[in-house]
């Protein structure tokens, strides 16, 4: 019988330390409205990702203050997904099973998302995806808040060929080896073509994420540059990565005035961690920037150094396509006076909400939204200087018209009810 | 683009050579700025290269130390003053005349610039700084000549390189003469011949790319000469880039020496799986940080000495947290070398916890010094100060380690202690304090790994998990419980990895090498220097 | 010879665990499938999918402790064997799939369409078929583990040497899987999957199937484990992992001992893995990175290492405080899991089992757990 005491007491073991962690827990028996957050607070992703949980209690935190929604507190649930792929799973499902959640904020990886959206869909809630991704992807349970590709890939190409940017004509797209970075650089590739670079011109790179010694890659980017064409490296070098990258740029004294470099993926809390000043004028393609002057932007930025009582803490785009996405929702929850996911579904696309850069954001069919595009130069404080910008909000596209398997897709969830319509075989995929 | 940089030049070199030519006596009468003045208030890019264009030509007094300004990103203006100010840091002048502004207007902001700003600036005072009195200057100054071959630099050139007196500025201007004659359409065919054999001599990739841009009709010979040339340039290269590959492996290879090398110490010598040998690494790097912070906020002219400061207080905190460690966990753990590692992979959780609520997830900025930032040209190789001082650096520590252990009393006890520790006991040796000593000692130096590794990866709460594979890797393929089978583990397997990767990739590259280590082990199944004698299989 | 070598396996212990498994097994299938929500004892769907991954899990520190329990060799890269598993499996479930892709490409998954790939590379033919799958599922990560097991156990590369090329393996195998050219999905890995034989993979009813499953091949699993260490060939084991080069001069040939129970063990966690994929809906190179491998080592450790239950409670322990934490204390959680790692080898030196069967040892003997060698490890 040794083995029924050993789980006797192992039980009795796990229940004090069970006793002593409810006790954390908030015993919350009123009305309120959940709201779950499913960002990494631990594990590699944590460095980009607990911004954004900060993010979301900070936009309920003035929500509440503004009496909540629908007469109702808002109440967040926090889970610690530690960038492991299928406890994303098991923890979405945590949060719509188990906390009834109405609604989730999270993710950020591509993976993370692959790895929660069936959970989504089974279960049928809302998920808020806040960070810029590949596209090539519609799903009725999530609203893409980032940008897709031809909000900032293409337009970020387009800068460099034009005059300001330097007239580019040779390229090397530089990744990490994922979807993301594969599929940005497919797009760009099948662009850059389109518009008469020949493939010798573009030089293509995939390394390992968290690769920390650049000095090969950046000596064959150097190069690569010297052919005595204008030259310009196009990151979509993950997190980790970049610094030893940026590191090794400015030690080998590669300029901005030499070989630029557009990234994607680099943003003020990633230069937060560097000495910016060897990278003055290497450039950044995103949606929202810092620096940029407009009422709302410091007025967020003011409150929310106040939130974290942290007078330096910078603020980035994935968080304000974060606080795009909650604003959204809690219109589309007061427009149909409900949380029912299927209400909140269906009023969502159309539900503009202003963003921090002085537009509007407006929730599309296709569950993506409209997004006006900035690159800016790196400034030696670890800011962005907007040099230019797109003369309109760019709708966000779910399918790309550059890729071969999805030019004939068409995502529709208002009146075709598809995320994949195929408009040649007038067919809904599965 | 490339355009306008050669205009502005060429206004530049009018200039210059106006200056060369005419001994100026008198300052030229301030010609009237306030045009150019202007331009720079309208907040556009293209007037302010209009605006530096003019400047250049004005022959205005205040021209070079507006540019300047521009260069540093002090120049500042005001578009209700109309008006242009430097920013001196004491207090803001008026551009064009230099006197101070006692109350500046509230809507002063820098003037902007872009890339293409930049190198407009660049170029000008590039091509001003021909007769500066800093031979380094000069030589800086040739180079930008070299790219823009701006045919209007000619005479300057022609003129500073009479007067020069170092041999390696006069060969830089001689190339940029060469880079001009070249493209210049209305040279004599032989005199650009002569000058696509002479720009041989810089033997730089950016040669070769000058050479292969020449334009389709200039003549055959020309043409010929120049490929040529550009052929036995990038022969040349081609054999450089062996050593500069064996350069990266051996950088890559201190990087390795670094991490594991403490490592050699716990884990090699001690016996204990020490799977919180990361994070001492990490909080190496940490202490740098905030030695780094302390200095920034009290003592910035101490800038250039943080690393020397923060090398012994990463050992010190690395070192007693290692301490503490052994006392409170590992001391009751002897002789059951797997619950350490169970006990360390829990410290490790707890400690990467303990800095990511006190520090934040986010990385921290850790600056380079000025002794380790930039590159530097030996032949064709380029060697970056940061990569040599850190190979120097992992060299002296495993030397400084060695010594300790062969040479000093205590080493000679922790060597006792971990080969016969009964009879070290026996002999009167305090073993307890002696394996904190040697544990600490191990964590220690991977503190000061860590500030080595401050410089060239990210100081975030998973530093540490980056290097722990790699370091077990190093000291089992070095063989365990020896020092030497650290350092020619690590320098191996960095050379290796840094010839495969040019022809297999970077993931293939590492790939390989994981595969080679493993068929290794198999032929040498104790590691490249294995423990002789019985012990061993205890 | 087989019944006797079978029976030999249901000592006490086992047999009073393979009867709580079952016990689990029907219980947790019938209360999700009958009770009413409302009743107390019903188990949650998702709460059935939460257990049917420790269970997966349980698998995999059974084939652990067979191998470093029994037998000494303490393997960093299980985790690998598991991913190979899970992958098989994965392949079989992406090519179910069929033309409810997003590209609805009948052929190719949607990865594949995605990097422009016109057709099927050769690895992923048959996996249409499921029998080949299954097949597969045992196969690659038996071969695998045989043709390294083979070669290292031949060249005595024992200790801590050992445990360092299986975790080089499965980093490799890490690496190798997130490269997008491999074709298995890159860093995304495989996901999205619709049915596997025929059935609705998200259907209540499947996944009570394939939680009973998954509990049965646990069991099974835990008695083969058994009847092979209280076999003679188990005796073998023990001998190697005790005196290694005593057994060697005796006349046995140790190295094919090692390779047949490396192999044993590699096959079952491919079984594991196999099992894991279909109820947690994802399978990606993470699988094989040597820190999942490592925690597999610390289930082991911490539920007592050589006692097979012990790795079933250990693994189902470790996972459901992690399970709990990250979801009652999401800032604080991972000192809760690291101050458990500390304690427990300081209070519970021999794992929960081990010291709680030392205390109240009467039927079976303790095995004996710890040898105190000077050396790095065993």
């Amino acid at each position: 019988m040794s083995w029924l005491k050993s789980i006797a007491s192992s039980a009795a073991v796990a229940a004090a330390l069970a006793g002593a962690a409810m006790t954390v827990s908030v015993a919350n028996a009123e009305d309120t409205i959940k709201v779950g957050v499913l960002h990494s607070l631990s594990g590699t992703m944590a460095i980009s990702e607990t911004t954004l949980k900060d993010t979301i209690l900070f936009m309920i935190d003035e929500q509440n203050k503004k009496g909540g929604v629908l007469g109702k507190k808002l109440e967040a649930v926090v889970v610690d997904p530690a960038s492991n792929w299928p406890l994303f799973a098991e923890k979405a499902r945590e949060l719509i099973q188990k906390d009834k959640v109405a609604v989730v904020f999270g993710c950020w990886t591509s993976v993370s998302r692959k790895s929660v959206l069936p959970v989504f869909k089974e279960l049928n809630s809302i998920l808020f995806y806040p960070v810029q991704y590949e596209g090539e992807e519609s799903e009725r349970n999530v609203f893409y808040t980032g940008a897709a590709p031809n909000q900032q890939a293409i337009p970020a190409v387009d800068y460099l060929m034009s005059k300001d940017g330097g007239e580019v004509k040779r390229w090397v797209l530089a990744g990490t080896d994922y979807v993301y970075p594969r599929t940005t650089n497919k797009i760009l590739e099948a662009y850059l073509k389109a518009k008469g670079v020949a493939p010798e011109d573009i030089m293509i790179n995939y390394t390992p994420f968290g690769h920390s010694d650049w000095q090969s890659i950046v000596a064959d980017i150097k190069k690569f540059g010297s052919a005595g064409k204008k030259t310009a490296v196009v990151s979509t070098i993950n997190g980790d990565a970049n610094v030893p990258f940026y590191k090794e740029l400015g030690n080998q004294g590669i300029k901005a005035t030499d070989i630029p470099v557009v990234a994607f993926s680099v943003g003020e809390e990633e230069l937060a961690g560097l000495d910016a000043k060897p990278l003055v004028g290497h450039l950044a393609a995103w949606n929202y920037f810092e620096s940029i002057k407009n009422p709302a932007n410091s007025e967020f930025i003011k409150k929310w150094q106040e939130y974290t009582k942290n007078p330096k803490r910078t603020t980035n785009d994935p968080m304000e396509a974060s606080v795009i996405g909650f604003s959204a929702w809690v219109k589309a929850v007061e427009k149909a006076g409900t949380t029912d996911p299927d209400k909140v579904i269906d009023t969502l696309p159309g539900i503009e909400t202003p963003n921090l850069t002085g537009g509007i954001a407006k929730v599309l069919p296709n569950h993506h939204i409209t997004k006006p595009v900035f690159i800016g130069e790196i400034k030696a404080d670890g800011q962005f200087d907007v040099v230019w910008k797109t003369k309109d909000l760019v709708p966000g596209a779910a399918w790309s018209a550059y890729l071969e398997g999805s030019k004939d897709l068409v995502a529709d969830w208002v009146t075709l009810k598809c995320g994949n319509y195929n408009s040649v075989t007038k067919k809904c995929g599965g | 683009m490339l355009k306008s940089i050669a205009a502005a030049i060429r206004r530049l070199s009018l200039t210059i050579v106006a200056i060369v030519a005419v001994t100026i006596v008198q300052p030229v009468l301030a010609a009237d700025i306030d045009g150019t003045i202007q331009l720079l208030t309208t907040d556009g890019y293209s007037d302010t290269i209009e605006a530096i264009g003019q400047l250049s030509t004005s022959g205005h007094p205040r021209a070079l130390a507006i540019v300047q300004a521009l260069s540093d990103g002090k120049l500042q203006f005001s578009d209700s003053a109309k008006k242009v100010y430097i920013d001196t840091g004491a207090g803001l002048v008026d551009a064009a005349t230099g006197d101070a502004v006692a109350t500046p207007p509230a809507d002063v902001s820098d003037v902007r610039q872009n890339n293409r700003v930049r190198g407009v600036v660049q170029a000008a005072l590039g091509a001003l700084s021909l007769f500066n009195p800093d031979p380094q200057k000069r030589r800086e100054a040739a180079e930008a000549v070299f790219k823009s071959r701006d045919e209007n630099a000619l005479p300057a050139i022609d003129a500073s390189l009479a007067k020069e007196t170092v041999p390696e500025v006069a060969t830089a201007l001689k190339i940029a003469r060469a880079a001009i004659v070249l493209f210049k359409s209305d040279a004599a065919e032989a005199d650009r011949v002569v000058a696509a054999q002479a720009i041989q001599v810089a033997g730089t990739q950016d040669a070769v790319a000058l050479l292969r841009s020449l334009p389709a009709d200039a003549p055959k010979t020309v043409v010929n000469t120049a490929q040529a040339s550009a052929k036995t340039i990038e022969n040349n290269l081609a054999l450089w880039s062996t050593a500069q590959n064996a350069w990266y492996g051996l950088s890559l290879g201190s990087v390795l020496l670094l991490a594991a090398i403490g490592l050699a110490i716990t884990f090699g010598v001690m016996g204990i799986i020490n799977m919180a040998h990361g994070e001492m690494v990490m909080l190496g790097a940490y202490v740098t940080f905030m030695v780094q912070e302390v200095i920034r906020n009290h003592f910035p002219s101490l800038f250039d000495l943080s690393l020397p400061i923060a090398i012994p207080l990463a050992f010190i905190v690395s070192g007693l947290v290692g301490v503490a460690i052994e006392r409170t966990v590992i001391r009751w753990l002897y002789g059951r070398p797997l619950d350490t590692l169970l006990a360390t992979w829990g410290i490790s959780l707890a400690l990467q916890q303990l800095v990511r609520t006190t520090f934040g997830a986010n990385n921290r900025e850790v600056g380079s010094p000025s002794w380790m930032s930039g590159s530097f040209q030996l032949g064709q190789l380029s060697i970056t100060w940061g990569r040599m001082w850190i190979i120097v650096f992992a060299l002296v520590v495993f030397a400084g380690l060695i010594l300790i252990l062969k040479k000093t009393p205590l080493g000679l006890q922790m060597r006792a202690v971990t080969q016969n520790r009964s009879m070290a006991s026996a002999m009167g040796i305090p073993t307890p304090w002696i394996d904190a000593l040697t544990f600490g000692l191990g964590c220690g130096i991977a503190g000061i790994a860590g500030v080595a590794l401050s410089q060239i990866d990210n100081v975030s709460p998973n530093l540490g998990q980056g290097y722990i594979i790699d370091s077990f890797m190093v000291v089992v393929f070095g063989g365990v419980g020896n020092l030497w089978g650290t350092l020619v583990g690590a320098m191996t397997l960095g050379i290796v990895n840094k010839f495969l990767e040019p022809v297999a990739g970077a993931v293939l590259g590492k790939i390989l090498v994981l595969v080679a280590i493993i068929l290794f082990i198999q032929k040498r199944p104790r590691g490249l220097f294995a423990l002789k004698g019985r012990a061993v299989e205890a | 010879m087989i019944t006797s070598f079978l029976l030999g396996g249901l000592d006490r212990k086992t047999g009073i665990a393979i009867l709580v498994l079952a016990l689990i097994g029907i219980g947790v299938t019938y209360s999700n499938a009958f009770l009413a929500d409302a009743s107390p004892l019903h188990v949650s769907t998702g709460n059935m999918l939460l257990f049917g991954k420790y269970a997966a899990y349980a698998l995999l520190a059974v084939a652990l402790d067979l191998v470093w329990g029994y037998c000494g060799i303490l393997s960093l890269g299980h985790g690998a064997f598991f991913a190979l598993g899970g992958y098989a499996m994965g392949m079989y479930l992406m090519r179910q799939i069929g033309t409810r892709g997003v590209y609805a490409n009948p052929i190719l998954p949607d990865f594949m369409v995605f990097l422009n790939w016109k057709e099927l590379p050769f690895t992923w033919v048959f996996f249409d078929h499921f029998p080949y799958a299954m097949l597969m599922v045992l196969l690659i990560p038996g071969l695998l583990a045989f043709v390294f097991g083979w070669f290292a156990f031949r060249s005595r590369v024992t200790g801590v040497y050992l445990s360092i090329i299986t975790q080089a393996m499965t980093y490799a195998l890490l690496l190798a899987f997130f490269r997008n050219d491999m074709g298995f999905g890159g860093n995304n890995g495989l996901t999205d999957f619709k049915d596997v034989v025929g059935y609705n993979i998200q259907a209540d009813s499947t996944r009570r199937v394939l939680f009973a499953l998954t509990v049965g091949f646990l069991a099974v699993g835990l008695w083969l484990a058994s009847s092979i260490v209280n076999s003679k060939l188990g005796k073998v084991l023990i001998a190697i992992r005790d005196a290694e080069s005593r057994t060697r001069f005796i006349g046995y040939r140790v190295a094919e001992y090692k390779t047949v129970v490396f192999t044993v063990s590699a096959c079952m966690a491919g079984v594991a893995g196999a099992l894991y994929v279909p109820q947690v809906g994802i399978i990606n190179p993470s699988e094989f990175s040597p820190a999942n491998s490592i925690e597999a080592v610390i289930w082991v450790a911490v539920g007592g290492r050589g006692t097979l239950v012990g790795a079933i409670i250990g693994a189902v322990a470790v996972n459901w405080g992690k399970t709990w934490f990250t979801g009652v204390l999401p800032e604080f959680w991972l000192f809760a899991l690291g101050a458990l790692f500390v304690a427990g080898p300081l209070l519970l030196p021999k794992g929960i089992v081990g010291t709680l069967g030392g205390l109240f040892s009467f039927g079976n003997r303790p095995s004996r757990v710890v040898p105190t060698s000077p050396e790095p490890a065993e």
